[in-house]
């Protein structure tokens, strides 16, 4: 017994060593018991868009035939590419724009901030509290009248708006994690505040830009209210294909689960490849 | 960090190339809802943009609700999205009145106006002037099984009764394991569980509104109504029947779950269907059960297709729905997609061709519940209102789903039946009040 403890830390005791055991053990099962449960609605939906219709609202069951039919009519119905470049393009372009103007705003805010910098940025996250629905007509009114409606460019704008908030302070947050020391070192040696910002606080920040760059991507490719209301045919993104295969009348649950596997595939693969980036990002200055 | 360095550059050089404004094109946009006949006529554009080389069709398929709201956010607005709608017989004359709809006063000589049924096309009219043409039409009556009813020694009426139903279900119900006597719809929404309803308290003698538009929620034929269809659905319905729909139900007899079920006659299709139904060699038909009154027994609706005024494209938005809803449409889907397939209910000469007839069965009795139907005069009382299971005006959205709510709490006993209609009452009494219907 006490070579087991040998190997790692001199034992304190069995019992000691036992009870952290027993701990570890516990955490592993209620974290992958966390995990298992939010998982489990994608889990649920990949399946069930292997099944019939009629299999798909039967009683639950892990057991059946899979088939692809249901894919086979998503294809033969729905232009996918076309929603999902426009779910690529307004993603990308919306975070990339939200960073464009996040990034120095974050930086006054972070490094040369002055008494209502605190007030600004509480100003800026209240206005994530209203209800979208409640400026629908006015943007409507706007998108109408400068001709925006079903466009990417319209998209884009929206999606910046929305996310601008959350990008700047996570931004902010990672910023002021950053010591000033080594932007001060910088300065006295004669860099300009762009040199500041390139050279040396966007490479030190990078993790926590990225996954700040990730997070947005994700809240665009997901959000629903705006492109339903704003796009039509020409720039309507994955949002609106799965909500196409919903129906009044007759079974859809099979060809919805498909639809939607397909629309949320790319973002659960970027989430995959870039997992390690987003969760450096994320407790990125939480451990000093 | 180069990459890091040239990323920034790329991405917008991406968006940018991305992001630029989709060419202008010499389109139509048809926005619909994902039913089986409009994914048919989604899958026909080659054959209509074939015979119209100058017009092309962008879709845009939408959850029903989602499309209501959008349609109407943007015809209110004039956005002028869409250059055809897919609307339902409760909005035409409401969208018509405010001038959102173009009057299809001009509609070409061989459109055949005339061949269209006449209570449908009444319901999209306004002061008898179309101002859209209809898709498909729908009306309700009763499914059964025939083999339970037969094992059961039990013959189906040719007008059955509500108070025969109750007894047939009664027998029925758990004659094989998992079956149901009987299905209806509990799912809360003004097109959900109030469709059904308020075409049995039509024909248990009640009205929504009397002649004042003073709300009877409360009112004894009410209360019989939904007293029975309470007891009806815990003593003998499916279990978790509050939360099935249309589709939960359709679903539930489909696989044989389900002894009767009164419903839309769009199901008949489907459940003729042996690829789609395990009970389709079983399968009985009856007109809808009556209580008090035959008079707004079942109900009426269609889907049809709008021009909205906001449109620019009114010509080539004409050309299409013209199409969509003619003869020869019908023709087009009988012969590519099997007769059973056609969009029912809209044309005296679908149910004069054999074709059709020989394959739907069920067709004699879509057409006479149809033509029975009357949205002017659909309650035992005089009403001030059109429609048979709706109130067409612009309140009843939220009316029908509040009051829906309140009955489907009834029906998992949250609250007694009483209790649920005079909260109806109230909340309906108020919402007239606020919209100027009644004096405060």
């Amino acid at each position: 017994m006490t070579t087991l403890g040998s190997k790692t830390a001199p034992p304190r005791s069995v019992a000691g060593w036992r009870s952290a055991q027993a701990k570890r053990a516990i955490i592993t099962v209620l974290g992958w018991s966390v995990a298992l449960v939010i998982f489990f609605p994608i889990f649920w939906m990949v399946l069930t868009g292997f099944k019939t219709e009629t299999a798909a609202i039967a009683d639950p069951t892990l057991i059946f035939s899979p088939t692809l039919e249901s894919y086979q009519a998503v294809q033969a119905r729905s232009g996918y590419a076309r929603f999902a470049l426009n779910s690529v393009a307004v993603a990308f372009g919306s975070t990339f724009f939200a960073l464009l103007i996040a990034i120095p705003c974050a930086y006054a805010m972070a490094f040369l901030p002055t008494k209502r910098t605190k007030g600004t940025l509480l100003w800026m996250l209240s206005t994530k509290m209203l209800p979208s629905v409640g400026v629908l007509v006015p943007i409507y009114l706007i998108f109408r009248d400068v001709g925006l409606l079903d466009t990417r460019t319209g998209l884009i704008i929206i999606y910046t708006l929305m996310n601008l908030p959350i990008v700047v302070w996570m931004l902010y947050t990672f910023f002021k994690d950053m010591p000033k020391d080594i932007l001060e070192a910088g300065r006295m040696d004669g860099a300009t505040t762009l040199q500041e910002v390139c050279f040396l606080l966007l490479p030190l920040t990078l993790p926590g830009i990225a996954s700040t760059g990730l997070l947005s991507i994700i809240l665009s490719w997901n959000e629903a209210f705006w492109s339903l209301n704003l796009t039509s045919s020409k720039a309507a993104p994955l949002t609106a294909y799965i909500a196409s295969f919903s129906s009044p009348e007759g079974l859809f649950w099979a060809k919805l689960s498909a639809a939607s596997t397909m629309a949320i595939a790319p973002i659960l693969i970027l989430g995959w490849m870039t997992q390690k980036q987003m969760v450096r990002g994320l407790t990125f200055g939480a451990v000093k | 960090m180069r990459l890091a360095r040239h990323l920034p550059v790329t991405t917008l050089a991406a968006a940018i190339f991305m992001a630029g404004h989709a060419q202008a094109q010499t389109s139509i946009t048809v926005a619909t809802v994902n039913n089986n006949d409009m994914v048919i006529m989604q899958s026909l554009t080659e054959a209509f943009e074939e015979a119209h080389p100058d017009i092309t069709l962008d879709w845009v398929v939408l959850e029903e609700n989602v499309l209501r709201q959008r349609m109407t956010t943007d015809i209110a607005t004039g956005g002028g999205q869409f250059d055809v709608m897919t609307i339902g017989t409760y909005e035409v004359p409401i969208w018509a009145e405010r001038g959102w709809l173009s009057p299809l006063d001009n509609l070409p000589d061989d459109y055949n106006e005339d061949d269209l049924l006449a209570s449908v096309r009444d319901g999209l009219s306004l002061d008898g002037t179309l101002h859209a043409l209809p898709f498909y039409a729908e009306s309700s009556m009763m499914y059964y099984r025939t083999d339970l009813f037969e094992e059961a020694g039990i013959e189906m009426s040719e007008q059955p009764t509500w108070e025969e139903v109750r007894e047939w279900a009664g027998q029925l119900h758990g004659a094989q394991q998992g079956v149901a006597g009987i299905c209806l719809r509990g799912k809360p929404g003004w097109g959900e569980n109030m469709a059904f309803l308020t075409t049995l308290v039509n024909t248990y003698g009640g009205r929504w509104f009397d002649e004042e538009w003073n709300p009877e929620l409360n009112s004894e034929p009410w209360v019989n109504a939904i007293q029975f269809y309470v007891d009806l659905l815990n003593d003998y319905g499916p279990p978790g029947a509050s939360s099935n729909g249309f589709n939960e139900n359709l679903a539930l007899f489909a696989r044989g779950n389900c002894a009767m079920w009164v419903d839309a006659t769009s199901a008949a299709g489907k459940l003729f269907d042996e690829n789609e139904s395990d009970v389709a060699d079983s399968l009985g038909f009856a007109p809808a059960p009556i209580a008090e009154t035959p008079k707004g027994s079942h109900w009426l609706w269609s889907w049809a297709l709008a021009i909205p005024a906001s449109s620019e494209k009114q010509e080539a938005a004409l050309e299409f729905i013209t199409w969509a809803t003619s003869e020869a449409y019908i023709e087009l889907v009988g012969e590519t997609q099997g007769w059973t397939n056609v969009p029912p209910g809209t044309r005296e000469s679908t149910y004069a061709n054999e074709q059709y007839t020989d394959a739907a069965p069920f067709a004699d009795f879509v057409l006479s519940a149809i033509q029975e139907t009357d949205p002017n005069d659909s309650t035992l009382e005089p009403n001030p209102y059109v429609g048979v299971q709706t109130v067409n005006i612009p309140e009843f959205q939220s009316i029908g789903t509040q009051v829906g709510q309140t009955i489907a709490a009834a029906l998992t006993g949250d609250s007694t039946v009483e209790q649920a209609l005079d909260n109806a009452q109230r909340a309906t009494e108020r919402t007239m009040q606020r919209a100027g219907y009644i004096e405060r």
